[in-house]
């Protein structure tokens, strides 16, 4: 057994190795199903799906060249707002993941596509494809743990820079793609040495990033506002508030795929020689879903079966709704947690753990002995006062 | 005098400015991507077309109609066209010859036969429908009529005959109330020795009969359970002068292999085209190219091509190695490999592009790679 728990309730303390390795079997053939059985109607889907996210995004900037006028602009910023969300969720995530490879589409293809974000998709599909989903919530490995900023598990040691971070969450939650560029970066590591940050690797991509964010800021706080003449300024908002919208709602999204109670995570030494069977079930302990409505799944991109991405990340999104309770029957079948909740449940639940990770781990229970000391204090001193 | 250039200077840079303008409008994406949703066919968009009708041939043959878009630059009569197609989703390349000539409604055509386990031939009869879009290449091919010289024959097998129905519809139009005799086809002499196993399986046969019946070419068809299979040393006696006629012949390599050595020897002009039909099978591993570097490495059928390569000191583009990231994807121009987690085989042939995660690939057979 390598995957190891530090937890004392061992979520997986039941398995035998032949049990792991038999998960593993038994979900490379719901993987399977899905391969033979994917085709003109998965290709017709997405196709569909860039057809209309192009033409609301074309219309919705249509109508805010007139957005001095409010209804055109509340309408346009909706509109564009969902366009971005479709744009980065249910195409761009899936594409760059190579889910939709297979149609041998060179317009819809993980090493062609580029998205609507600061992030230039060759160093987001590095730090996210490769590092991410391969080394899924192993502290050291996985930077989606806290993206560097923030500490999301107890085993991260505690620092005081880490109290303000439920305010670096939320800086982070509005400026999120400029969060992931950074983050694709690995910013923080390359501008702490001196050699990092003069390697000319490191030059090179910053210098991609940097071109990537300049042409996006021209074309959303630039081209369309002087386009829209009169209305200039107030398509300067209206591009302004759909980011933001739509950074505010993929970092809800994203924050539930991991960050919710419930879900495990890994030491490094953990993973060493892991099996297929074992990196599955680190997949399925160390995801979150969502539930909700058919049109919420759509807006995360069907992130929202984060759980069924992580062990399928190659799969079209469209196709792990139908998988799901395979999945799930999979999980029941060997006693292991399949976490998942309302949006606005894993929200709060997310963020709580910000806010407690913000204190050290053995904070809660030195208040509470404090606070209990302090009422055995005061409860003595009534009955000094009393005698 | 300095007048017409200060007129003349912002005319000429608008037009790129405007591009400019609107790429910095749509990036990530291009002005493209957004027309193509309007008008994939107009001018200056990748080569598409629309089938506009699909009109049966014989009981498993049929003439595809498509409207290309406008950058098509024609085609010479016997020339093919690659056609890429998605059947069942996939994108699939595959070349066919242009039935007509240069039409005057601007319309191509290709006509297929479906052949057994034929994908891409087998979707075109049966399945294809007026509408769809496909994507197309430029006419190609060096299979024409020969500038000098009247007195032709053509020798044509199976599916062969498709190219040369492309030059001899051209010839001679054949229109409702029958055959229009063109000036600039007067002085030909044409003789067509067409083989097909039977009668009904061959495609165009009534057009060459009606061609046949008014006279304009000499058809000599051979059915192979009538007639036997042709020895091409019969030819000079179903053909008396063949000694006086260039000959142009399309079919399977065999039959073009032996009218080769029988021109030979006897020092007559052949001009041939085989139709490339895709023999490539699943065998273990093979030689793996990279074009870009021009290395060759031999990987065996049970190691990713991945490994085999950097074995060898190539520098290959990696990312997780267990098929799930997509960081390690290259495209194949020809070869075969096999899906080491499925068995799976993935072919491409000259021209393809196929891309292939190399991590999960063994080589299934000798196999390009672009890196």
């Amino acid at each position: 057994m390598t995957v190891l728990q530090k937890k004392t309730d061992n979520p997986i303390a039941h398995l035998t190795p032949e049990d792991i390795e038999q998960i593993g079997v038994e979900l490379d053939a719901i993987r399977q199903t899905v391969v033979d059985d994917r085709g003109a109607g998965d290709a017709a889907y997405i196709r569909k799906v860039i057809d209309v996210q192009r033409k609301l995004e074309l219309g919705s900037r249509a109508v805010l060249l007139v957005s001095v006028f409010p209804p055109a602009w509340v309408l346009g910023t909706a509109g564009l707002a969902v366009a971005k969300i479709i744009e980065n969720m249910e195409i761009g995530h899936n594409v760059m993941h190579g889910q939709w490879d297979w149609m041998r589409d060179p317009k819809i293809h993980s090493t062609t596509w580029e998205w609507d974000n600061a992030s230039p998709s060759e160093q987001w599909k590095h730090s996210h494809n490769e590092l991410h989903h391969t080394y899924t919530n192993v502290i050291g490995k996985d930077n989606d743990l806290g993206y560097g900023i923030m500490r999301v598990d107890e085993d991260q040691r505690w620092v005081p820079f880490y109290l303000a971070q439920p305010l670096w969450n939320f800086i982070n939650a509005c400026f999120f793609e400029y969060g992931i560029a950074a983050y694709d970066l690995e910013l923080g590591k390359n501008l702490r040495s001196e050699k990092r940050r003069r390697s000319p690797e490191f030059k090179a991509r910053t210098k991609v990033t940097l071109r990537k964010i300049r042409q996006q800021m021209t074309k959303d706080y630039v081209v369309h506002p002087l386009l829209s003449g009169p209305s200039a300024l107030t398509t300067l908002g209206a591009n302004f508030t759909a980011n933001l919208v739509r950074n505010l709602w993929t970092h809800s999204v994203i924050m539930c795929g991991h960050f919710p109670e419930g879900v495990q995570t890994f030491e490094r030494r953990s993973i060493n020689g892991e099996t297929r069977g074992e990196w599955y079930v680190r997949q399925m302990l160390g995801s979150a879903n969502i539930s909700g409505s058919k049109a919420m799944h759509f807006m995360t991109g069907n992130l929202s079966h984060q759980v069924e991405h992580h062990l399928f990340p190659d799969l079209p999104s469209n196709r792990y709704a139908e998988i799901a309770p395979q999945v799930r029957a999979i999980f029941d079948k060997y006693d292991l947690p399949y976490v998942t909740g309302s949006l606005p449940r894993q929200v709060a639940s997310a963020w709580r753990k910000v806010v407690r990770l913000s204190l050290p781990n053995d904070f809660g229970a030195k208040a509470q002995a404090t606070v209990l000391s302090l009422g055995r204090g005061s409860r003595a001193d009534e009955g000094s006062a009393a005698a | 005098m300095s007048a017409p250039a200060t007129t003349r200077r912002p005319a000429r840079q608008l037009l790129p400015r405007l591009v400019r303008l609107a790429e910095r409008a749509t990036t990530p994406l291009l002005p493209a991507d957004y027309l193509d949703l309007f008008a994939p066919l107009r001018p200056g968009a990748d080569l598409r077309g629309r089938i506009v009708e699909v009109q049966p041939e014989t009981a498993d043959a049929a003439t595809i109609v498509i409207r290309p878009g406008a950058d098509w630059a024609g085609h010479v009569p016997g020339q093919y066209v690659r056609i890429g197609i998605d059947v069942d989703g996939v994108r699939q390349w595959r070349a066919y010859s242009l039935t007509h000539g240069p039409r005057a409604d601007g319309l191509i055509s290709v006509t297929v036969k479906a052949v057994p386990d034929g994908l891409v031939s087998t979707h075109l009869v049966r399945d294809a429908r007026p509408g769809t879009l496909v994507h197309l290449e430029q006419a190609a091919g060096e299979f024409v009529l020969p500038e000098a010289g009247t007195k032709l024959l053509f020798v044509t097998a199976g599916s062969g005959i498709t190219p040369v129905i492309g030059m001899l519809r051209n010839l001679f139009p054949v229109t409702d109330t029958g055959v229009v005799r063109l000036p600039r086809s007067a002085e030909l002499d044409i003789t067509v020795v067409h083989v097909a196993p039977s009668e009904p399986d061959s495609i165009f046969a009534a057009n060459l009969r009606e061609l046949d019946e008014a006279g304009l070419i000499r058809l000599v068809a051979r059915y192979d359970d009538r007639h036997g299979v042709l020895d091409v040393d019969d030819l000079e006696g179903l053909v008396p002068d063949l000694a006086e006629r260039t000959t142009l012949a399309c079919g399977p390599s065999g039959l073009l292999d032996a009218l080769a050595a029988h021109h030979d020897r006897r020092g007559l002009t052949l001009q041939t085209e085989q139709f490339r039909v895709a023999t490539l099978t699943g065998g273990e591993g093979g030689s793996v190219t990279f074009r870009s570097s021009g290395t060759t490495v031999e990987a065996d059928g049970a190691t990713p091509i991945l490994d085999a390569a950097e074995a060898a000191g190539v520098l290959m583009p990696s990312g997780c190695r267990m098929g799930i990231c997509y960081g390690c994807v290259l495209p194949m121009r020809e070869g075969v490999v096999r899906d080491l987690r499925t068995g799976e085989l993935t072919t491409a042939v000259e021209g393809d592009g196929v891309k292939i995660q190399t991590c999960i690939s063994a080589a299934a057979g000798a196999c390009h790679l672009d890196h």
